[in-house]
């Protein structure tokens, strides 16, 4: 019972330098994917034909292929058509575009819950589409979305483990690295586990600040009618 | 009424006819629209009368005919839609207020991001034309916290802000509780005596015949018949007119007696 206590304690440093790595990974991941999927999300539904086909293309492709395979493919396979990058930017490059195509659909539903109404209405005070967007439908969309994009972060921390197969040196690796050199594993992996578990719970209560600090009175309820 | 020789044409429809889905919604419908009048369109529901109107403010492209704004011919390739939409107040049966700004941001967002106003000016401007309709306490409200009543009020003042030629109601009252019907009226009745332009599509005959300067009457994608309210009401020429306003007389015969009660205050 106290054997992952001991382990957590002995190896608290490598623990850290494993869990900021993690950190980094699921920062950089979620905020490049913040970019792509609300551009493919804008894309899927405000563009013309072949905008949406890309977006489209890109989402279905992303979300329907296992995570690993895509880092493999990156890192293994790219080298082969002389592109090589590095296993951290392997790492960021997967997490990012996978991330994307699932924050794209969050992004999507939200912008379509708000309704064409609200559309019509700011092009009806002299609005062209885009300042429409920016201004009448991104800054509803954004607080829709929180409730469902909240799983995003949660499961992106929690996905970024499969970077270990490549090398990286983030939480995992460092957990399998002292399994090894303790042959304990069990207890190395319910330390770590408990680890990304206090992890996500932070997150969670970040995320629920957001929420109330971004609610706005009958939004919700409001947009779902419209 | 002004003579005819002075008044100035704000809204001109010719011959516009627009299809959807191979049937004709309008077909070949004219119509003016002069300085100061106020023009109610009325017909049941499904005629086209919405399409009509949002034809005029180009947010329905239409297949043929002409719509000029002070003559201007804005149903031309070369206009640029948001530019003209700026003139062309646009007030919906479901409000359509932006849920995530206060009525003040509802009222002075156009002013800012559209009209590029500067933030305290155009506050200044929303705060006048929300005690305008009677919402000078409730600028700081949410669509979310406002009655029905007011938030239609919140959309005639941010129509109102971009100091538009002509305001387009369509059926402004229809979503509303009946006891809200009245303050949303009394709104409008100012807008008529302050010589505001304005083509309505309602079913408050009351109201249409109270302060219409004329009146449409609109049904299949064509006008029917068209004229004063007292031509129209007592004396109307077509056998359908009598037969339509029979029934509405009916359907809405209390809130008729409730507006046309509200005139004598």
């Amino acid at each position: 019972m106290t054997e992952w206590m001991q382990i957590l304690v002995n190896y608290w440093p490598e623990f850290v330098r494993g869990a900021k790595i993690t950190i980094q990974l699921t920062l950089v991941g979620l905020g490049f994917g913040a970019i792509l999927g609300l551009l493919s999300a804008l894309g899927r539904v405000y563009g013309g034909k072949w905008v949406r086909r890309i977006s489209v293309g890109y989402i279905e492709l992303f979300r329907g292929t296992p995570i690993l395979v895509q880092l493999f493919i990156v890192y293994f396979g790219f080298p082969d058509f002389g592109i090589t990058f590095s296993r951290m930017m392997s790492a960021f490059i997967v997490l990012a575009l996978n991330s994307g195509a699932y924050q794209a659909e969050y992004f999507r539903g939200a912008i379509q819950a708000i309704g064409s109404g609200q559309m019509m209405a700011a092009r009806s005070i002299g609005m062209s589409r885009i300042k429409a967007i920016r201004y009448i439908i991104l800054p509803q969309a954004f607080r829709i979305v929180i409730p469902a994009w909240s799983n995003e972060p949660i499961s992106l921390l929690k996905a970024s483990a499969v970077v270990f197969l490549i090398a990286v040196p983030d939480l995992m690796a460092q957990a399998k690295t002292i399994a090894a050199r303790t042959f304990e594993p069990i207890g190395s992996y319910i330390a770590v586990a408990i680890i990304y578990l206090a992890m996500v719970i932070v997150l969670t209560m970040i995320l629920n600040f957001l929420e109330r600090r971004y609610k706005i009175p009958g939004l919700e309820t409001e947009a779902q009618r419209t | 009424m002004k003579s005819v020789i002075l008044e100035k044409i704000i809204i001109e429809v010719i011959n516009l006819s627009k299809q959807y889905g191979g049937k004709d919604v309008l077909k070949d419908i004219s119509l003016k629209v002069y300085e100061g009048d106020t023009v109610v369109i009325i017909g049941p529901s499904g005629t086209g009368k919405s399409t009509l109107l949002r034809c005029i403010n180009l947010l329905t492209k239409p297949d043929s005919g002409i719509i000029k704004l002070d003559d201007i011919e804005i149903t031309s390739p070369e206009t640029n839609g948001d530019e003209v939409r700026q003139h062309i107040g646009m007030v919906f049966q479901d409000f359509l207020l932006f849920n995530h700004l206060t009525a003040l941001g509802n009222v002075s967002i156009g002013l800012t991001k559209v009209l590029g106003m500067r933030e305290d000016k155009a506050k200044e401007k929303a705060i006048k034309e929300l005690e305008r309709v009677g919402l000078g306490e409730n600028v700081d409200q949410y669509p979310g916290q406002l009655s029905g009543g007011q938030k239609q009020r919140v959309a005639i003042a941010r129509s109102l802000a971009m100091d538009p030629r002509v305001i387009l109601f369509d059926e402004p009252t229809s979503a509303l509780d009946p006891e809200l019907i009245g303050e949303v009226l009394e709104v409008m009745r100012m807008l008529v005596k302050e010589g505001m332009t304005m083509l309505v599509v309602t079913h408050e005959m009351g109201f249409a015949r109270e302060v219409a300067d004329r009146i449409v009457f609109i049904e299949n994608g064509g006008v029917v018949e068209e004229g004063p309210p007292n031509e129209l009401f007592y004396s109307p020429k077509v056998e359908r007119t009598r037969e339509f306003l029979w029934k509405i007389a009916e359907l809405y015969g209390q809130n008729q007696e409730r507006s046309i009660d509200g005139d004598d205050q």
